[in-house]
């Protein structure tokens, strides 16, 4: 019997399938009642934390703040916030407010220098994530009957394994095909005969690329549905992707400090991913006074987590720029919605799908005494795969006297990369004091692709 | 013997830095004997004989180029067919890896000079093995005035 969907092109499907709402409950409810809701879980949160997290107890203390004192939502913006380097200067359990014997999964995700940020869940964190990932997979329309093609990175990365656990509760059939073997996936897509297709917006072109080398004819396949996150994307390429893979393309946002994917999700109107702030209170703020901003104006989305048990973060600055939105959406659901992304307010770049922080490479090659730390990130999208060209400077000591030399330093330089970053770059030695220089802070990327 | 000094100089292809270099050395009075360029797709490497290696370091050190000084061996080898292949198959029992070699006639007309750098340690090894299969190897005087 063929898999379900086998043979009926995109044409023969309604435009409109009935939706489900994964949690009715929580996710249409009234202002007032979510707010009420949001309330308790932040007081409740912030008593778990002042008392099991010492960097929170200084910090809730130095503000003068006490769970009692918040009431409204609105109080949020007293405490303080937790940055990326909170996680670093503790690593890597610092931050945990549950004992290891109660941690059941840990994940980790690039750090600006040396060490990775390290995550951790309890099972109730696990059930959640999962929760969160159904409302996601429910925001495209899918439904327990639809077949998951897992290509996000399965492993450290929170992306695969997230919308693993989450595609299981939902009831979807997941094939976990992690990245990579691209030619082996277009095969899996048709003869599995995948209704979902779940990796970055990148990896979709390129799949949809390798499948039109292929011969394959997209619109022949039962795909109804991508959700693509894991770095930033625009209008123009959701337009290219739903029509190379005659699929819609849904966005889905997430960070694995908050959870990992889930924190939201485009529904069926596509204006705006609805975050599930029953879970994680967004704001927007002002990244250089860091004032809250209203509603439709654009800052740094924060993000407070109030009923996860392992890693509550409070007010974590994501460094993301976006809008939100209060009002409630024609799909019935209540909860806020962000914008896509438009940009960061740090130097983080995302290649691939992973993020790499410049200061990560400026660490390596401070190790070789025979480059320079003057260096210049060229980040380039050939085809549809981003590319990262390390360009440095030789040291005026280096002796070159042959191309195999030079060649096995390049190499050797991009070997040490790789093994910080886990993504293979090219490295391209240069002249002394070749780069431009600068009076003040150096520029030390240049993004060459166009995504915006 | 002390060795003949030969400069190499990195150099990225950008249009106009072979142009730099040669006209730094114009300017500071040397003369180049022998010169190659080896490329990539992102880089060269330009290496030459001249009269003034100490000088020549310096003067393009002085104007921002990364610099290497490497000690090679120059073989003379008379100019007619079989000359050059003369000087490898004398190599050949060695099993020695030659970085790289390059070959210029000399002013006379008469002989060619092989420019060449054996692979590192090996260097005696091999310039024992060319005299010994009768090749004359040419001291820096004589190498960087061709």
């Amino acid at each position: 019997m063929p898999p379900r969907g086998a043979g009926r092109s995109r044409t023969q499907l309604p435009e409109r399938r009935v939706t489900m709402i994964w949690d009715v409950h929580h996710e249409c409810m009234s202002a007032d009642e979510r707010e009420a809701l949001q309330v308790r879980r932040l007081q409740a949160m912030l008593g778990r934390v002042q008392g099991a997290v010492p960097l929170y107890r200084r910090r809730l203390a130095d503000a003068g703040c006490d769970p009692g004192d918040i009431r409204r939502l609105a109080d949020l913006a007293q405490l303080p916030f937790t940055v990326k380097d909170d996680l670093r200067d503790h690593y890597p359990y610092g931050m945990f407010a549950v004992p290891l014997d109660d941690v059941v999964r840990i994940h980790s995700s690039s750090g600006t220098t040396g060490k990775p940020t390290v995550v951790g869940y309890t099972r109730a964190d696990v059930a959640l994530w999962a929760e969160t990932i159904a409302r996601t997979l429910c925001g495209g329309g899918a439904m327990p009957s639809d077949i998951l093609h897992n290509a996000y990175g399965y492993g450290l990365f929170t992306g695969g394994l997230g919308l693993h656990y989450g595609g299981e509760l939902l009831g979807v059939a997941v094939i976990p095909v992690s990245g990579g073997n691209t030619k082996r996936q277009i095969m899996i897509m048709q003869d599995f005969g995948s209704t979902l297709l779940s990796c970055t917006p990148s990896y979709a072109l390129y799949l949809a690329e390798v499948g039109e080398e292929l011969g394959v004819d997209f619109s022949k396949l039962p795909l109804r549905v991508a959700y693509c996150g894991a770095e930033p994307w625009t209008e123009a390429m959701r337009v290219e992707i739903e029509r190379r893979l005659v699929c819609k393309a849904h966005n889905i946002y997430g960070l694995s400090e908050v959870i990992g994917p889930g924190v939201s999700f485009e529904c069926a109107e596509q204006h705006g991913a609805h975050v599930s702030d029953d879970h994680f209170i967004p704001e927007v703020i002002n990244p250089e006074t860091g004032e809250v901003l209203p509603d439709g104006q654009v800052g740094e989305l924060v993000l407070t987590c109030v009923t996860k048990e392992c890693l509550p973060l409070l007010r974590y600055r994501t460094r993301d720029i976006c809008r939100l939105d209060h009002t409630p959406c024609a799909c019935g659901r209540t909860t806020a919605r962000m914008s896509m992304v438009t940009g960061r307010s740090d130097d983080m770049l995302i290649i691939r799908g992973v993020n790499v922080y410049p200061s990560q490479i400026e660490e390596v090659l401070l190790q070789f005494a025979v480059v320079e730390p003057h260096y210049l990130l060229q980040v380039d999208r050939r085809g549809q795969l981003d590319e990262l060209t390390v360009q440095v400077e030789l040291a005026p000591e280096f002796v070159a006297d042959s191309v195999r030399e030079v060649e096995s330093l390049s190499r050797r330089i991009a070997g040490e990369i790789e093994s910080v970053l886990g993504l293979s770059v090219t490295v391209q030695l240069m002249e002394p004091k070749s780069l431009a220089r600068s009076e003040g802070k150096a520029k030390r990327v240049q993004d060459n692709r166009q995504l915006s | 013997m002390s060795a003949v000094q030969q400069i190499s100089v990195f150099l990225e292809n950008k249009s106009g830095r072979l142009a730099e270099v040669t006209r730094a050395l114009a300017d500071a009075g040397i003369n180049l004997g022998a010169l190659s360029i080896a490329d990539t797709s992102d880089f060269g490497i330009l290496r030459f004989i001249c009269s003034d290696p100490g000088r020549a370091a310096q003067v393009l050190r002085g104007a921002g180029f990364s610099v290497g000084e490497t000690e090679v061996l120059a073989v003379e080898v008379p100019h007619r067919p079989g000359g050059l292949a003369a000087v490898v198959e004398a190599l050949k029992p060695l099993d020695v890896n030659i970085e790289y070699l390059y070959a210029f006639m000399r002013r006379t007309g008469e002989s060619a000079l092989v420019v060449l750098r054996p692979e590192t340690a090996r260097e005696r090894e091999v310039a024992e093995a060319l005299q010994a299969a009768g090749h004359r190897l040419v001291g820096p005087d004589e190498a960087y005035d061709l």
